[in-house]
């Protein structure tokens, strides 16, 4: 995308809504902008209409903030929480039936490679643990067995939150919810050894305790995503509403989680990593 | 490539170039379509009676015809991917049949609602009701809301050519929404037939994804959600209103294709025998075999004549209340248990009562020419009783 299609002819920019002018100014579609520089730029993502210390909003708003090249890419999100936020966002977003994902940023992805074959159009899927661990696991997996050239991007709340606190695939073992009223019978599903398995190239497991961490690992995922192989990044977004603990307590829920069972965690084929090093050199 | 093809205008390849006999089967009707339509990128799952035709597409990726395939997970996911194929901004291609047209069904709307000229096959078969793998058009009862354009189709030569008029219709600005092109499977997917084809070094021109009502979906114009939330999940009236005009224009837009099948298939439907008091009104297959009953019947001195119905979405209302405005009786024979097509007619025409949902075969069986004739003789007897 090129900035000049954003610019509004001068004679009727100041009619346009004032969100629409900053970012034009002051947005990240053509500077290398970061986590580390937030609060310095336009966000792409502003206002959301989440429930107070929602982790799903601060981890679709960290992601939205650590992508490479924001103007060529294009989310492809779910039914849940997490499309709240994104509808918020000033990126391309489509979100259809639930748990398809995967399936439409294959063929997209496809597609965009068919019509413009010289340049990177990023293709990243960014969506809940029901979309991804349930009613689209077979999807999310056949992309990745597949090596789709895409990133998939899980914001665990471990809970279905918008349809009023159910549990899920991702769900702890024991945890009551709705529709699991003696308690989750059985472990979280091993997604993220799941994808090493099923051949993404790079997988990080992070939690939105540890922004720097999401801002790397997004980033990777999506450069490896383009030349090498279908990548994966698991986020910790803790839910208040659901798991009931107060709403000023995201951050500290998910730091204890990343000292316990939702320790950081990496892995990535050394074709990946070959490619990161050519790359970081060229930079 | 077998050859090299130039891209041409529609009416040189489908209305003015000199065709050539060939003696083909459905499937390969699909393949012949599908390589003269310019296709980007098709996506294939099997079943039965579908399989062969997305075979032969497979070959044609492979000689060069089209840019991307490949055998996806399943029809839900074929029929997603597809979707974001048609986002991307080219042209697309798919097929099934019964099952596989259910496992997918969530799709369907999602196609029609986003706006995407998206052609798909559909070779009819039986459903678990119980398992069949038989010819059968139920199917095609449960897809008539879904906002997508439904042509069915009654042999290998309109097969053939509906789908290249699909792409035509459904890339109209003023329509842009999915084309389903029917059959019955088995009976036009496995059946040779001598079908006229234009040359094959002829292809349409290529999608323009500029040419749409909705922006495409590759961040080359400015940033908008093709499915944004004030369409979702608001719960306020403005909110509503969007989404109720949206719905709306879809459905305005079907009404707009009539133009266009009136240009390309000339007309939604065909009669034969117009000034006759009894009809035999029929899609697909059952119009070949109402054809067989037809000639026996003005054989004994019957006043009968048929209606072919090409078109299922939109439907041909005004036409048909035109083509029978004088009939006393109209049979509607079909190769399924719901009675789709009959309940349609019925719901169109004024004075019902002269329409017969009947006969209905499923489960495989063809409909045998005896069974519409003696469809009408009961009918004419129960006429008489009644004066």
């Amino acid at each position: 995308m090129s900035l000049r299609i954003l610019k509004p002819t001068a004679e009727f920019a100041d009619l346009l809504p004032k969100e629409y002018q900053e970012l034009v100014e002051n947005g990240p579609y053509h500077e290398q902008k970061g986590i580390s520089d937030l609060g310095t730029f336009k966000e792409i993502i502003e206002e959301h209409p989440h429930c107070a210390g929602c982790g799903v909003a601060l981890g679709v708003r960290l992601v939205a903030a650590s992508l490479p090249a924001p103007a060529d890419t294009l989310i492809i999100g779910t039914p849940g929480c997490s499309f709240f936020g994104l509808a918020q966002t000033a990126l391309n977003y489509s979100n259809t039936a639930f748990g398809n994902q995967n399936a439409v940023a294959s063929g997209l992805k496809r597609m965009l490679k068919i019509r413009y074959p010289d340049r990177n159009k990023d293709v990243v899927v960014l969506v809940g643990d029901g979309g991804i661990a349930d009613i689209g696991l077979d999807m999310t997996l056949h992309s990745w067995l597949r090596r789709e050239n895409i990133t998939t991007i899980m914001v665990d709340n471990e809970v279905y939150g918008n349809t009023g606190g159910q549990e899920s695939g991702m769900t702890k073992e024991g945890q009551v919810l709705n529709m699991a009223p003696e308690g989750k019978k059985f472990p979280k599903i091993p997604v993220f050894e799941l994808a090493r398995t099923s051949g993404c190239a790079y997988g990080a497991r992070v939690t939105v305790a540890s922004p720097r961490k999401i801002g790397e690992a997004v980033k990777k995922a999506i450069l490896v995503a383009r030349e090498v192989g279908p990548t994966y990044v698991q986020i910790y977004t803790p839910c208040p509403t659901n798991l009931k603990f107060p709403p000023d307590q995201t951050v500290k829920v998910a730091k204890d989680a990343e000292a316990g069972y939702y320790s950081f965690e990496e892995f990535i084929s050394p074709e990946a990593q070959e490619y990161m090093q050519k790359t970081t050199k060229a930079v | 490539m077998d050859r090299v093809q130039r891209p041409v205008e529609a009416s040189q390849l489908l209305f003015e170039s000199e065709r050539a006999p060939a003696f083909i089967t459905g499937s390969e009707a699909v393949m012949e379509a599908i390589k003269r339509a310019n296709v980007d990128m098709a996506i294939a799952y099997p079943i039965t009676p579908q399989s062969e035709s997305m075979h032969l597409i497979g070959d044609l990726y492979a000689k060069g015809y089209l840019k991307d395939y490949y055998r996806a997970e399943n029809e839900f996911a074929v029929m997603a991917a597809i979707h974001g194929a048609s986002l991307g901004g080219g042209r697309v291609f798919t097929a099934t049949s019964g099952p596989g047209t259910l496992r997918a069904m969530e799709m369907f709307p999602v196609w029609a609602g986003s706006r995407q000229p998206i052609v798909c096959a559909f070779m009819c078969r039986g459903v678990s009701l119980p398992p069949s793998i038989q010819p059968e058009n139920i199917e095609m009862g449960m897809l008539l809301d879904t906002g997508m354009l439904m042509l069915h189709a009654e042999n290998v030569q309109d097969f053939f050519d509906m789908l290249l008029k699909a792409y035509l219709i459904a890339e109209k600005p003023d329509v842009h929404l999915p084309v389903g092109v029917f059959v019955d499977g088995f009976f036009v997917t496995h059946t040779r037939e001598t079908v006229m084809l234009p040359p094959d070094d002829l292809k349409l021109l290529p999608y323009d994804p500029e040419n749409s009502p909705v922006p495409v979906f590759d961040m080359e114009t400015p940033p908008m959600r093709i499915t944004r939330d004030p369409l979702l999940n608001k719960s306020n009236f403005i909110s509503y209103a969007a989404n109720a005009s949206w719905h709306q224009e879809v459905l305005a837009a079907a009404e707009r294709a009539r133009k266009h099948l009136a240009q390309y298939l000339g007309g939604l439907l065909e009669v034969e025998n117009p000034n006759a008091k009894i009809f035999i009104a029929a899609s697909g297959t059952a119009v070949s075999q109402g054809r067989e009953a037809l000639k026996d019947l003005l054989d004994a001195g019957l006043d009968v004549g048929l209606i072919k119905i090409k078109s299922i979405r939109p439907f041909p209302v005004n036409e048909l209340q035109e083509a029978t405005k004088n009939a006393e009786l109209i049979v509607v024979p079909e190769f399924n248990a719901g009675g789709w097509l009959a309940k349609e007619i019925k719901a169109t025409l004024n004075e019902n009562n002269r329409v017969v949902a009947g006969p209905r075969v499923f489960g495989g069986m063809t409909i045998p020419k005896e069974l519409i004739i003696s469809e009408i003789h009961n009918a004419l007897n129960r006429q008489n009783q009644r004066l």
